[in-house]
């Protein structure tokens, strides 16, 4: 492998955020001094929207309560607060930064902060490239010589085997299941812990909203069906408790 | 040319291997015809045939494009062309009784780059086809959330390794 004309795929593995990222960029002219800077860009993000972390600004900020306002807070933060009550307003409250009654934006920070990383490589000339952080996907263009991306989906009842793949380009895969960390998922609106899925894989077109779609339909058990079929821009491939598999209209 | 068969089953098993996939009994039955993307966009090549006549048991393939008939009968499916790191691969599978009774393949392509190109711009496309699943190369694993230390058991780490 002397060759030069083919760019080289740029790898990186980096644990953040109490998971792993990894980064496979296949873009000439991206050099590892990008990556660097959205790997910091990250590991800002942690020290900043940790809940681990009694000194981040939600920490300090969640210690307020409900009363709290994000007013004297940094951009970044407020945006995120703002986006988390989107999110709860458009999946009727399945999406709840405060679904265990504490300030919690996590399950939005880890896909807007994939889908920013993802944003800085575009601005720093990538055309092609994969992250993966903790399980969910963003890829931008194809595979080296144009081939489209191939996605596998861990299968949640067998682990180390994939229940399917998605194939294609600039597409957010994120999956939201009990597989790897037990249901750490809340329904904010049963009060209960959800029970239908095993996991449930939303694809859409960017990672942040789609990592919140896929946690509230997972949340939402069987209702989720009609919800996604609803969704613009959306498909789905879930699998059942019960091992029963379900793919949205688009895909199946 | 049989010769030439086994010898690159043989590569495709080693890859298989390598990622530790193991096919699944239960979800062998389950042969999608290939998905159209979103948008009408071109989907991946694939057909359902059946030669005969639809599955026994009523367990068996989720979409019936065939009409009902009677038990035990030979079904013949057609698997979508994917890609391996080997080429395209496009498998039959022969069903009977709801069980898969053979497979050959229908596709074997090594540097053959313009057959079957799965439309690169199409809509998400899902494959389920237990074997084209198993075979497929994957750049990426898409799961629920994993810990630091629960990366070191997945597949997103074996591709990690895989690619140093």
């Amino acid at each position: 492998m002397t060759t030069k004309a083919a760019a080289l795929p740029l790898r990186r593995v980096e644990e953040c955020m109490g998971t792993v990222f990894s980064f496979d960029v296949r873009a000439a002219g991206v050099e590892s001094a990008d990556l660097e800077e959205v790997v910091d860009w990250l590991h800002w993000v942690d020290a900043n929207f940790s809940t681990y972390r009694s000194d981040s600004a939600i920490s300090r900020l969640a210690a307020l309560g409900r009363a709290r306002t994000a007013d004297g807070c940094r951009e970044e933060v407020r945006h995120v607060l703002a986006r988390c009550e989107e999110l709860r307003e458009a999946t009727n409250g399945y999406f709840d930064a405060y679904a265990t009654g504490r300030l919690d934006p996590s399950g939005y920070v880890k896909g807007w902060a994939i889908e920013r990383a993802s944003d800085m490589l575009i601005e720093r000339g990538s055309t092609r490239h994969c992250i993966n952080g903790g399980g969910d996907v963003q890829v931008i263009g194809g595979q080296a010589h144009c081939e489209p991306w191939q996605i596998g989906i861990a299968h949640p009842l067998h682990p180390g085997t994939l229940a399917a793949v998605i194939v294609g380009d600039d597409l957010a895969v994120a999956t939201s299941g009990s597989a790897e960390r037990g249901t750490h998922i809340f329904d904010p609106v049963a009060r209960a812990e959800p029970g239908y899925w095993s996991s449930v894989t939303l694809v859409g077109r960017r990672i942040a909203e789609c990592d919140a779609y896929a946690t509230a339909a997972f949340a939402m058990g069987e209702a989720a069906m009609d919800w996604v079929e609803s969704l613009a821009g959306y498909e789905a491939f879930a699998i059942a408790v019960t091992g029963r598999t379900w793919a949205s209209s688009g895909l199946s | 040319m049989k010769r030439v068969l086994l010898a690159l089953t043989g590569t495709i098993a080693g890859l298989v291997a390598l990622l530790s996939f193991k096919v699944q009994t239960e979800t062998q039955a389950t042969i999608l015809p290939s998905a159209s993307g979103t948008g009408g966009a071109t989907a991946a090549p694939g057909n359902v045939n059946g030669t005969s006549t639809a599955p026994s048991g009523g367990t068996t393939a989720t979409p019936a494009p065939t009409s009902a008939a009677p038990a035990a009968t030979v079904v013949t499916l057609d698997g979508a062309a994917v890609r391996t790191r080997y080429g395209t691969v496009q498998v039959e599978v022969q069903m009977k009784g709801g069980a898969i009774a053979s497979v050959s393949f229908l596709q074997l392509t090594g540097r053959d780059r313009q057959s079957q190109e799965i439309n690169a711009h199409a809509g998400p496309i899902l494959l389920q086809e237990t074997l084209t699943v198993q075979s497929a190369k994957v750049s990426t694993v898409s799961g629920a959330t994993y810990t630091s230390d629960g990366y070191r058991q997945s597949l997103q780490s074996a591709l990690d390794q895989a690619a140093k």
